[in-house]
């Protein structure tokens, strides 16, 4: 499988295994085998309550487990060496700063001062960070009086500061401003390359997963139901519920009515579509588009495509967002598109317009429903 | 008003002098009571962190107590000492009743729940995932409790302070357990009781003002070390 394959390119710095969580006898998180790879960046990506949180807490020892181990460099915590000095080699940032009622450099000190590290050498470090998250200016202010932005800064230098091997990090953008965010998002990136650091990211915003991550694991209702690299997540997601969580606007059930050369096609409310690959006939699947592989063009237009699929369908609803149109189309079967604000003034698009729509079969991501 | 205004002037000329017996009233009253409060702080504060701090069944009904405990009335709390203390009494044999030992042990009996209540307070009040990014930075369990006790120092010096009022001021236990003897346990509370009831006014508002001096000028040194730390 790909994932395996992935994830072994590196030596795993984190293994864990057969992970159960339980509250009030309820299954919490149950994941059977995890790992991640020295300097590797994996972000979790899951709805609320998908143990996101848990799985962190979990895996840095903070919280109590039913059952399963985690090794660290391959060794057992909690009998080969110590949780405590386990911890000693982990950071966690919190949505929340959680900053001590102090002044930001005693904030960012703070892990070190735990180490009893020398005063000197903590000074050194402390303005190292503070420069690398651009807060030096704030090295004296209480930590009471910064705004949010500056809070989380300074949350990150202080994990940074203890030079972690793996950084644990919890929706820490989740309750700032996107402004704030994109720009924190881009310190953190840069970061974490520079110092090489592994680092789980919690997110439910799958826009800053993509941005930072070498692969994502889609978590739901305590478990994970599929890791890899960005584009294979985004792109084939194993099932209907990681698609709609990785953006797939669109998503059909059908049914495999005959093969073609190269490729099958599947029958949805009636309609013929064409897509690659192998499905024996007769069986069920979920066809998966993404709304940026759909193409508008004028329902008069005979400009010919290499696409396969082309279609004819109403406009039931538009969305204008921040750069572009989504576009809700009624093809017979519902179909979503995203389009350009210039093409929509262009096509003169409007609700209740009749246009084509065509979308290329290899653009097409095929879920097989398990048998049942 | 002329009672008040000999009062004023008496309580001024004992002080300016420096009367011994005065004096040696203030002396044990602040010895008593800060004993009583010393022993409640390490008692009250180390209780109260490890209550909130741990998980049990039954945690909400010891919470509950603790807090009754806060308004335990003085003279309720003198009884039970008393009674223990008594020559046939579980503790008896320690020969403690009518000693200031016996009057910083009942002090101590009502200032601890006091403390420990405000402790209690304290600690919850602090994000609950405080201690799990204390644990994360790589702390020890005995340094996240001493980050934790310096986070929550604020209130905690109001539990310093609530202690320390609540004992100074407290006659009931004091006078059942100390049996206010005169140069030996008698403190500025018992002294005003029987001054007032001799109808000897005049020392007894003396006394009363000292009280109150001593009081103000405690809490406001805690208050100075309290928002002293306050960063900009």
């Amino acid at each position: 499988m790909n994932r395996e394959q992935n994830i072994m390119r590196s030596f795993p710095i984190l293994e864990a295994r057969d992970l159960q969580v339980k509250r009030g006898g309820v299954p919490f998180l149950d994941v059977p085998s995890f790992q991640i790879g020295s300097g590797e960046i994996l972000s979790l990506i899951g709805p609320n309550g998908a143990g996101k949180t848990t799985l962190l807490l979990t895996l840095s020892h903070l919280t109590k487990r039913v059952s399963g181990e985690i090794l660290f460099h391959g060794k057992k915590v909690g009998s080969d060496f110590s949780i405590f000095e386990y911890r000693r080699h982990l950071a966690m940032v919190f949505q929340e700063p959680l900053l001590f009622d102090t002044t930001v450099f005693n904030n960012v000190a703070s892990g070190l001062k735990i180490r009893n590290m020398e005063k000197g050498e903590i000074r050194r470090t402390v303005l190292d960070h503070l420069d690398r998250f651009g807060i030096t200016q704030l090295i004296d202010r209480s930590a009471r009086t910064l705004s949010g932005g500056e809070a989380q800064r300074t949350s990150l230098a202080r994990a940074f500061a203890i030079k972690p091997e793996i950084l644990l990090l919890d929706e820490p953008f989740a309750a700032l401003d996107p402004p704030t965010r994109e720009s924190l998002v881009e310190d953190l990136d840069r970061a974490l390359r520079e110092s090489g650091t592994t680092a789980l990211f919690a997110t439910h915003d799958r826009m800053e997963a993509l941005r930072l991550s070498d692969h994502i694991a889609v978590m739901n209702q305590g478990r994970i139901i599929q890791i890899g690299p960005p584009e294979e997540v985004m792109n084939r997601p194993v099932d209907e519920f990681v698609a709609g969580f990785v953006g797939v606007e669109t998503i059909l059930s059908g049914k495999v009515i005959r093969k073609e050369e190269g490729g099958f096609i599947v029958s949805v409310s009636g309609k013929e579509i064409e897509t690659v690959g192998e499905v024996p006939t007769g069986e069920t699947v979920a066809l998966c588009i993404r709304p940026e592989n759909v193409t508008l063009s004028a329902s008069s237009s005979k400009e010919t495509t290499s696409a396969r699929n082309v279609f004819q369908g109403r406009i039931a609803k538009i969305l204008f967002l921040e750069f572009y149109g989504k576009v809700y189309l009624d093809c017979g079967f519902p179909l979503v598109a995203y389009i350009t604000r210039h093409s929509l003034e262009n096509l003169g698009l409007e609700e209740g317009k009749e246009v084509k729509a065509s979308f290329k079969a290899t653009a097409i991501h095929v879920v097989r429903r398990k048998a049942k | 008003m002329d009672l008040i205004l000999e009062g004023i002037k008496k309580a001024f000329w004992l002080l300016v002098t420096f009367d011994p017996e005065v004096m040696g009233i203030t002396w044990l009253s602040l010895k008593v009571s800060g004993s009583a409060t010393l022993i409640s702080l390490l008692i009250g504060i180390s209780v109260g962190i490890a209550v909130a701090l741990s998980r049990f069944p039954g945690k909400r009904i010891v919470v509950s107590l603790i807090n009754t405990g806060m308004g335990l009335p003085p003279v309720v709390v003198g009884l039970f000492v008393s009674i223990s203390l008594w020559r046939n009494g579980p503790l008896g044999f320690l020969g403690l009743l009518f000693t200031p030992s016996a009057m910083i042990l009942a002090q101590a009996v009502i200032a601890t729940p006091i403390v420990m209540g405000i402790t209690l307070a304290a600690i919850q009040q602090l994000p609950p995932k405080l201690r799990l990014q204390i644990l994360a930075l790589g702390a020890t369990r005995y340094q996240m409790v001493w980050i934790l006790i310096r986070e929550a120092k604020l209130p905690l010096l109001a539990a310093v302070m609530a202690g320390f009022g609540g004992v100074i001021s407290e006659v009931g236990a004091s006078i059942m357990v100390g049996g206010n003897i005169r140069g030996y346990s008698r403190v500025l509370t018992t002294a005003t009781v029987m001054e007032t009831s001799r109808g000897n006014f005049d020392v007894a508002i003396a006394l009363g003002i000292i009280l109150l001096l001593l009081a103000y000028f405690i809490n406001l040194i805690l208050t100075h070390i309290q928002q002293r730390e306050r960063p900009r």
